[in-house]
């Protein structure tokens, strides 16, 4: 057989991050090309003719027609195996920390770096014995990858046979830790497996969501909850809240493992993560929430080709945990800056643009995407599930949600966080607006939250829901013509509405005793309120006057719930008993002096 | 030595064509010498077997087909450094134009840099005091961090980038900032301001200049904030030093860019502007900030005119979508007279709360500010209440809220443009305006610091104030 030597194509031109190549052999769609003398990793994005579009993740200043292409004949691909857990990673699985030892500070091109740690030796543990016929997922053995994650050895997809030999001790992630035998043959097994990014990971089926992602946001578990396996879109314009939101949920949410991706976004935001997680202690596990935590960084400045790429490689970690049977919850901040990628190629490669010069494909991408989400019957013979609950920050433009990003986002995610600017300009934190933002989780959770929190606890929220769309339409009115033209009752409306706002809504993100707020201490702190809601009105119709029901002392006590701690739960009780004893003194006195 | 060209096919200002080219880098840097002997520089945007797409940066007047000729230097656009670039003025592609010697560099840096790494960036968590209530109180700068300053026309951005740059200093150091600015398009006047300013205060001596102003070429804009984020990161961070840049107009850039992307007929995105405004303007911003174990760092004050006073316009919207908050000024403000008008409401630093709080500023700065951000939201609501309805239609607590209001304008906001404010008086101001509030409507405050401060200020001031 003779050998093609002539495996190289060559640069024809170069265009920002778009290279065209001549003469490249078996180019094929979406494989991996090297691009130039420095092999610039790129991907195959379009072939007409002798002509291969390739989108290159690394700057491309200094490129020339001419220089040598090849391709690498697989698809942009991420390594699957320990090592993952606390580490950060580029937006094509380039550990970071790895560049920073080899290249300093700046990230210079052309730079290599293999994800998965080589020398690193990891205990393995077998759970099967030998001669065990195995399928693709079956657990072979387990590593403990940090102190709160058993990282599980699977069969990879495609895969079966029988165990021949498997056996415990140190090894790398190369080594092969066991042997079957397949109909094809013996097949050796390492602690590593590659999955192509954009082919979702596959599974048995899909399961119905039917467990809250508690996340201690107020506003979210108690109003607008998801689901583990759920998704949701959380938009907004600049400054508004979308980065606190989602770093709140990578630390506080009851997942087992987080995939934080930072797309296109601010260096800064990655450092304060990288940080801060490490110190922070998981309420669930009493590990620091590094210890769950894996992060994708392709920062703004970063090339756009390898943000593109960045979503694709955060969510195919994620799926391949969610396979062990882990509830993964991934964040992407933000997801308007991968369409903006998207868009930055597409016009480069002078294709016919669609709405605002976003691509045609716009639509379909951003569904495949959040359709890779979900509670799942993981691929093996044992019954195993897992989730993935996906979260996309949406960052619109003038903070105007009628922009292709937004709408092609809320045909596919199940629950809408609305943030709103004039709520962040008064410094209402989270600055979700009550009156925009949906679940459609709130049927499938319903006997959750019966069974586990109160058995009321969906008719306060409805009451307070009702309380806050009253106060919309009241202050319309007092725009128009003012407090008076209100009747008492109306007025009291909207003191309840603010201590809703105030005393229950907002939440301090940087205040350590109001980051979290377990489900029990939720629905007593809105318990109160409504408590207080329901005595006054009692109070009004038995005639006693507003400025009465204003000026109970315990009002003082309403007002600070939020900072009684979570192991004193009974002083909100207290103060439940309070309102009622106080309205009730109240009522006798008014009584009495009307004798 | 160099690849030389005499084959232009194609003109269209400030693009142009060059032919039978062979293998021209891409952004490689061309001179063009005319034919009467001057010479331009330009930067290959588009390159193909055979042809370059070249952007002029002085424009192409003068450049006809057949006559000029284009080489091609082999190199990207570099940035000659060494210490002795302070104190030095330079135009906008880094010729010095203040008469002194030639930089005999230590180094030649490739002007777009390269992308930190993540993991090597240290938080900023250095309160910096500008002596600017508005600043410092509610949307405190930090050390490292980038900051724009959202203005109009007409407005006094320039004195309170100034004045920032003159009572910049971080608590308990000696060393003061190194300025490097970078003008982009704007006038004389404008710029010989920061200049007498600069040296004025004698700040000059640590300060490099990169000038390009409204009548010196439009395309240079595009290098110049580029010259002057690498001088920055070259002082900073091979020179220890702490580096303050002044980008100013950055909406002078943004058009710029836009007239390139127009004469390239590629797809516009918004308003006009190139679909990769965003990551154009990141690869600017997002070269401020700290390198752990390293001493220096680069805080960024770039400056903006909001065009129509528009927010939502891409400008502003994209740079706010970048930096770690905005210093918005309001023209309302303004009309009534008071300086600094900093429109507080919309105004952020994202940083702000990592670097106040105990032993940095004091222990009850970020529960004082959120506070003194809702009274004043929750008072300018009823001033519009009342402007609309008339005072009597407030409830008592709205009127008080919009006396808040007025006297916070009046009190906190305005100050003097040399008032130096510490960060103790700052928050001293904002406790004696928040005792004009029931203690009841202090939810932002937790309860300690009510205690101390609430009541010891309001004890030690009811007996001087009342009556
Ligand atoms: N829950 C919260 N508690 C306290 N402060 C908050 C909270 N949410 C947001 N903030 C404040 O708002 C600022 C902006 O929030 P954030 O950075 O999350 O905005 P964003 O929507 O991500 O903006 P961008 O689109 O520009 O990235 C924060 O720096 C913080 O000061
Ligand atoms: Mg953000």
């Amino acid at each position: 057989m003779v050998m093609n030597i002539e495996k190289k194509g060559v640069i024809f031109s170069v265009n920002g991050p778009v290279v065209i190549a001549q003469n490249l052999p078996d180019a094929k769609m979406y494989d991996m090309a090297r691009v130039g003398t420095k092999k610039l990793a790129g991907e195959i994005i379009g072939i007409h003719g002798s002509a291969v579009t390739i989108q290159v993740y690394e700057e491309t200043a200094g490129l020339q027609p001419g220089e040598p292409v090849e391709t690498t004949h697989e698809p942009l691909s991420v390594e699957l195996g320990p090592g993952l857990i606390g580490n950060i990673f580029d937006g094509t699985q380039r550990p970071l920390d790895v560049i920073l030892k080899s290249s300093g500070y700046f990230i210079p091109r052309g730079v290599e770096a293999i994800p998965l740690d080589r020398t690193k030796k990891w205990d393995f543990k077998p759970v099967v014995k030998i001669g065990i016929a195995v399928q693709p997922g079956d657990v072979l053995g387990e590593v403990q990858e940090s102190t709160t994650i058993v990282h599980k050895i699977m069969v990879p997809p495609g895969l079966s046979g029988t165990v021949k030999s498997i056996k415990p001790g140190a090894f790398t992630v190369e080594q092969t830790i066991a042997v079957l035998d397949t109909p094809e043959g013996e097949k050796k097994i390492s602690m590593l497996q590659r999955w192509p990014v954009r082919t979702p990971r596959p599974y048995v089926r899909k399961l119905n969501v039917d467990e809250p992602l508690i996340t201690g946001q107020r506003v979210i578990d108690t109003f607008f909850p998801i689901a583990k396996g759920g998704v949701a879109c959380i938009p907004g314009p600049f400054g508004s809240g979308k980065t606190v939101v989602q770093h709140q949920l990578a630390k506080w949410s009851n997942a087992e493992v987080i995939v934080f991706i930072g797309c296109g976004e601010r260096g800064n935001e990655m450092t304060d993560v990288l940080m801060e997680f490490p110190e922070l202690i998981d309420p669930y596990t009493g590990e620091p929430l590094m210890k769950r935590t894996i992060l994708i960084a392709n920062t703004s400045n970063m090339p756009v080709a390898a943000r593109e790429a960045s979503v694709y490689t955060g969510i195919t970690m994620a799926e391949y945990y969610r396979d062990m049977g882990y509830n993964v919850a991934l964040m992407a901040d933000s997801t308007s800056r991968w369409a903006e990628a998207m868009r930055e190629i597409s016009g480069r490669l002078e294709e016919m643009p669609g709405d605002e010069g976003f691509p045609a494909y716009l639509g379909s991408r951003i569904a495949s995407f959040y359709e890779r989400s979900g509670k799942i019957q993981c691929l093996a013979q044992e019954d195993r599930q897992g989730s993935l609950s996906v979260i996309g920050a949406v960052s619109p433009p003038g903070g105007d949600l009628s922009e292709p990003v937004t709408q092609n986002t809320l045909r596919v995610v199940q629950v809408f966080w609305g943030l709103e600017d004039r709520l962040a300009y008064k410094r209402h934190f989270p600055a979700i607006n009550w009156l925009i933002s949906y679940s459609l989780y709130i049927q499938n959770l319903e006997s959750y939250f019966k069974e586990n929190v109160g058995f009321d606890f969906s008719d306060l929220r409805a009451l307070a829901m009702r309380i806050l769309q009253q106060e919309a339409e009241l202050e319309e009115i007092v725009r128009l013509v003012g407090v008076e033209s209100l009747s008492f009752k109306e007025r009291f409306i909207l003191e309840v509405a603010r201590s809703i706002r105030e005393d229950f809504l907002q939440q301090n993100a940087f205040v350590d005793i109001d980051t979290f707020t377990s489900l029990q201490k939720q629905y007593l702190m809105l318990k109160v309120v409504l408590v207080y809601y329901q005595e006054g009105m009692k109070a009004l119709d038995q005639g006693l006057s507003l400025r009465d029901i204003l000026s109970i002392p315990v009002r003082e006590r309403i007002g600070r719930i939020k900072f009684v701690p979570e192991d004193q739960s009974s002083k909100l009780k207290e103060i439940i008993s309070e309102i009622q004893d106080q309205m009730k003194a109240k009522m006798r006195g008014e009584v009495e002096s009307n004798v | 030595m160099y690849k030389e060209y005499t084959t232009i096919s194609e003109i269209a200002d400030p693009l142009l064509n060059v032919e039978q080219v062979a293998d021209a880098h891409y952004m490689e840097i061309v001179e063009i010498e005319l034919s009467d002997g001057s010479r331009k520089r330009g930067q290959v945007l588009m390159t193909s077997s055979g042809k370059a797409l070249i952007q002029v940066f002085e424009g192409t007047e003068g450049i006809g087909i057949g006559q000029a000729r284009v080489k091609f230097l082999g190199r990207v656009m570099e940035l000659p450094v060494s210490p002795d670039i302070l104190g030095r003025i330079f135009n906008g592609s880094g010729v010095p134009i203040d008469g002194g010697p030639e930089i005999f560099p230590d180094d030649r840096l490739d002007i777009n840099g390269n992308p930190m790494n993540p993991v090597a960036r240290d938080y900023p968590i250095d309160f910096i005091q500008t002596g600017v209530s508005a600043i410092d109180g509610l949307n405190t700068l930090v050390r490292g961090q980038k900051l724009p300053i959202f203005s109009a026309s007409g407005l006094p951005h320039a004195r309170l980038a100034a004045q920032i740059a003159r009572q910049a200093k971080v608590l308990g150091e000696t060393e003061t900032f190194a300025v490097v600015f970078g003008a982009l398009g704007i006038t004389f006047e404008e710029a010989n301001y920061f200049m007498a300013e600069l040296r004025n205060t004698g700040a000059i001596e640590r300060s490099v200049l990169f000038i390009n102003l409204a009548d010196d070429p439009a395309v240079e804009r595009i290098i110049t904030p580029r010259m002057a984020l690498t001088a920055a990161e070259y002082l900073a961070f091979t020179r220890d030093m702490q580096v303050l840049v002044i980008l100013t107009d950055m909406t002078n850039y943004c058009e710029a860019l836009r007239e390139i992307s127009a004469a390239r007929r590629e797809v516009p995105g918004r308003r006009g502007y190139p679909g990769y405004l965003y990551t154009d303007l990141a690869s600017l911003y997002e070269r401020a900030g700290r390198i752990r174990g390293k001493k220096g760092s680069i805080t960024q004050i770039p400056i903006l005119t909001m065009p129509e006073d528009d927010k939502t316009h891409p400008i502003p919207d994209l740079t706010g979508y970048i930096t770690e908050g905005q210093i918005i000024l309001s023209r309302q403000l303004h009309r009534k007279g008071i300086y600094p008008p900093v429109d507080i409401l919309p105004s952020l630093s994202r940083l702000r709360d990592k670097g106040i709080g105990k032993g940095k500023t004091r222990e009850d700065h970020s529960d004082v500010a959120n506070q003194l951000f809702a009274a004043y939201a929750r008072g300018r609501e009823a001033v519009e209440l009342a402007t609309i309805l008339g005072e009597a239609s407030l409830t008592d607590t709205d009127r008080i809220y919009m006396k808040f209001a007025e006297r916070f304008e009046a009190t906190f906001i305005r100050q003097g443009e040399y008032e130096n404010r510490t960060i103790d008086e700052t928050l001293n101001i904002g406790w004696e305006l928040l005792r004009m509030l029931p203690k009841e409507e202090l939810k932002r405050i937790r309860d300690g610091y009510l205690d101390t401060y609430y009541v010891q200020i309001k004890e030690a001031a009811a007996g001087v104030q009342e009556g």
